[in-house]
């Protein structure tokens, strides 16, 4: 009973304090939220709002004229059978198989220099940590510019493999996908008509097996270049706060400098493996400026980017609701991703599996 | 949980207040409407896309002596990236009062009425050429005044043509004639004749044969016609025989590099060509003819833009005063002798023609030349059209124009 009447005072005499603090605190906030609402929150709301409405880009889009006009705008987008599904089909895809590449590869690149910088015995780390870090400090479009002129039809890059007797690629003029030309390679130039004839988003599934266009992979290649820096940057810091003690220990139980790797160093970097593949898939999803500066979107569409595709719909052709409509199915995709991507790499139990291959350390226990 | 509910409602409380404060400011200048606002003495502002420094200048030139003699204030900017900048002046509610708009921009402005349909009101309205008046037509109302316009025509290298042994006689007149030549020129070395994989070239083709993309009142689309067709299977079979090839495949950016670098000894381009010879190939030696006449005679392609008057504009009456003057025949002559368009009114052919004897034939082809398709999301088609024509050596003329055909339906005539 004594219990039950005092606890609304005490309650009363936390909320008091914790008033004078909250005051307090939403004093020192709100520049931030006042600036994070009008900049971001706002803006997005809009945007979001833009995507359901049929609005032309004239006045505000808060106006009286303009209406709503529900999923009007993604319907257009994911079933409307028209150019603009087809477009943005080839956006995805064109973006799809440039994560499924540029991710991996990035990721693997990144973390093979960060364990070579590392290494004690290497001399000169500086320089190297610098000059693997270069290209991320350069402004993408400045990559971009050197990237067309090396990619050029005569472009060094062209240059050094007639060395070796290969006949280079006309880069960024060249539309064709790699998986369809290593499938011409082996004599097979058609799909079958399973692959031909069923679309998915106004594209053939033989087209969205296309793999990246020769234009794409150039960009591919450009992205592993100018990222891997910043990441080999997280894994280098990653390293350095793993302790020596449990390598020793692995070495004392015998293992080898590639067991120690995969079964010691890797596992305790997956914190610092789920910054780097999260930042890699939304940087990736995002790439905007090299298309912008390079191609345009072209050849043949395969540089078409979702988020391009947003920007040329809404500026240059007045579809200010597709070009809003894309942008949030990008934020889902991406949103999406991330969530599978935390499942995977979740912590869990070992597997019996795993159990299996450290057989001796469990038999060693149970004696 | 009740907490987190607390949250939600300051966060959408925040939202809802800052949209009607957006809306509050925003509504004002919306509401406000053209011509009740109206005010003769604002000043203008003119947002132009610039090819370089001479057009920027001339055009700064041409509004600052309008601006003295009218006593109206008026500032010229050159844009970066004009169509960005004109759809924030048109969402902002305050735009630009004069500036450029392309042929495939001005459907979507025009539907959204951000411009002002004044081109009746025009005094000069007459002497514009009629093909160029039908581009900048939309809903049966002429928009806005060509500023310039440019035709292809083909490009030779007299050079090239010397050495292959051809005379002034044999510049050729008809397909086969195109097609001989062309592969008399070819060598190891260059192409008899380049131009870049898109509609914007490969589409005077089609119009040689009596065909294109949409018929005549551009109401109704036309890509797969059999005449269509016939024009694209020729265009193929030029770059079948290797007498042509495109200006992609040679490592040029445009038929006009591939040219200028000798890759090429004919291009076609348009009257532009003769700035980037000028700057950047200054040794080559070239003329200029009409295009060879196709199955259906002779045609072309013509591109513009025109002067766009901001529906939201303060001042209308200045504007349009400035665009009179603006295209008016001598300041057409004065900005075609700046930085090489050709004037959009007839008054100034001869004089421009007997200043530019060499590029006559550009000016001859505006006769047969017709323009590109205007309706709202022809640019994409286009676009689409191009990313196929990139591989029109390999694929069937009839299925790209197919496909073309049925999302051109979706937006023409509608």
């Amino acid at each position: 009973m004594t219990a039950v009447t005092n606890r609304p005072s005490l309650a009363r005499r936390r909320s008091r304090i914790a008033g004078r603090e909250g005051v307090a605190g939403w004093l020192f906030t709100a520049p931030m939220i006042v600036i994070l609402g009008l900049f971001l929150v706002i803006p997005v709301g809009m945007a979001l709002w833009v995507s359901f409405s049929d609005w032309t880009g004239r006045g505000s889009p808060f106006s009286g004229s303009v209406g709503f006009v529900g999923a009007d705008n993604y319907n257009t987008l994911l079933s409307g059978g028209g150019l603009a599904e087809r477009d943005f089909g080839i956006s995805l895809r064109n973006n799809g198989w440039y994560v499924l590449l540029v991710v991996p590869l990035q990721t693997a690149l990144s973390l093979f220099l960060a364990v070579l910088v590392n290494r004690a015995v290497l001399k000169g780390r500086g320089f190297f940590r610098t000059a693997f870090y270069f290209p991320s400090v350069t402004s993408s479009v400045a990559i971009t510019v050197l990237w067309l002129f090396l990619f050029g039809a005569t472009g060094a890059v062209n240059k050094v493999l007639s060395y070796f007797g290969v006949n280079g690629p006309n880069w960024f003029q060249d539309p064709s996908g790699i998986v369809h030309n290593l499938l011409g390679a082996v004599g097979i130039t058609t799909g079958p008509a399973i692959l031909t004839e069923n679309t998915a988003l106004g594209v053939s599934l033989w087209d969205w097996l296309a793999g990246p266009s020769v234009a794409m992979s150039a960009f591919v290649l450009m992205a592993v270049f100018t990222t891997s820096g910043t990441f080999m940057l997280l894994f280098i810091a990653a390293l350095q706060n793993l302790s020596g003690e449990t390598q020793e220990a692995a070495m004392m139980d015998g293992a080898n400098g590639w067991q120690r790797f995969w079964r010691i160093t890797l596992p305790q970097l997956k914190p610092t493996l789920f910054t780097v593949l999260t930042l890699g898939i939304i940087g990736t999803w995002q790439i905007f400026d090299q298309i912008y500066t390079g191609t345009q979107g072209g050849p043949g569409k395969t540089t078409v980017t979702p988020a391009y595709l947003s920007y040329t719909s809404a500026f240059n052709n007045q579809q200010w609701g597709q070009g809003s409509a894309i942008a949030f199915i990008l934020f889902v995709i991406i949103v999406v991703l991330t969530l599978l991507q935390r499942f995977v790499l979740r912590d869990r139990a070992v597997s019996k599996r795993r159990l299996r291959a450290y057989g001796i350390a469990v038999k060693g226990m149970e004696r | 949980m009740q907490r987190s509910t607390k949250r939600w409602l300051a966060l959408g409380a925040v939202i809802a207040a800052g949209s009607l404060a957006l809306t509050g400011c925003s509504g004002s200048s919306f509401d406000s409407g053209a011509g009740s606002s109206q005010n003769a003495s604002a000043p203008l502002t003119v947002l132009i896309g610039s090819s370089g420094d001479a057009e920027t200048k001339a055009v700064t030139d041409a509004v600052a002596s309008w601006s003295s003699s009218s006593g109206t204030q008026a500032t010229v900017t050159a844009a970066s990236d004009l169509n960005q900048q004109l759809s924030q002046g048109f969402a902002s509610g305050k735009p630009a009062d004069v500036f450029y708009v392309s042929t495939d921009a001005l459907a979507g402005y025009a539907a959204n009425g951000s411009l002002l349909a004044y081109g009746d009101k025009l005094a000069n309205k007459d002497d514009f050429y009629p093909t160029l008046v039908k581009s900048f037509t939309y809903d049966g109302q002429f928009y806005c005044a060509p500023k310039d316009f440019s035709t292809l025509g083909l490009v030779i290298n007299k050079d090239l043509w010397a050495q292959a042994g051809l005379t002034d006689a044999d510049v050729p007149t008809t397909w086969d004639q195109l097609s001989a030549v062309a592969q008399k020129l070819t060598t190891a070395d260059h192409a008899g004749l380049s131009f870049s994989p898109e509609y914007a070239r490969v589409g005077a083709f089609m119009a040689e044969a009596g065909g294109g993309l949409v018929d005549a009142d551009g109401t109704a689309a036309t890509a797969n016609s059999d005449a269509s067709v016939a024009g694209l299977s020729y265009v193929k079979s030029l770059l079948t025989s290797g007498a042509a090839k495109y200006s992609s495949t040679l490592g040029a950016g445009w038929g006009g590099e591939a040219f200028g670098k000798g890759l090429a000894a004919m291009t076609i381009e348009g009257n532009w060509i003769t700035g980037a010879m000028k700057a950047d190939y200054p040794n080559v030696n070239y003329m200029v003819a009409e295009l060879p006449a196709g199955t259906a005679g002779q045609g072309t392609l013509q591109f513009s833009n025109c002067w766009g008057i901001a529906a939201d504009s303060p001042n209308q009456d200045a504007a349009l005063k400035l665009v009179e003057q603006l295209t008016s025949t001598e300041q057409q002559l004065t900005f075609a002798e700046a930085f090489g368009v050709m004037p959009s009114v007839q008054s100034a052919a001869a004089e421009w023609k007997s200043a530019n004897p060499a590029l006559a034939p550009f000016l001859d082809s505006a006769t047969f030349a017709t323009g590109v398709p205007t309706a709202q999301g022809s640019a994409d088609v286009i676009k689409d059209l191009n990313s196929q024509l990139e591989s029109l050596e390999t694929s069937d003329p009839k299925a790209i124009l197919d496909s073309t055909q049925k999302n051109l339906e979706a937006v023409v005539g509608k």
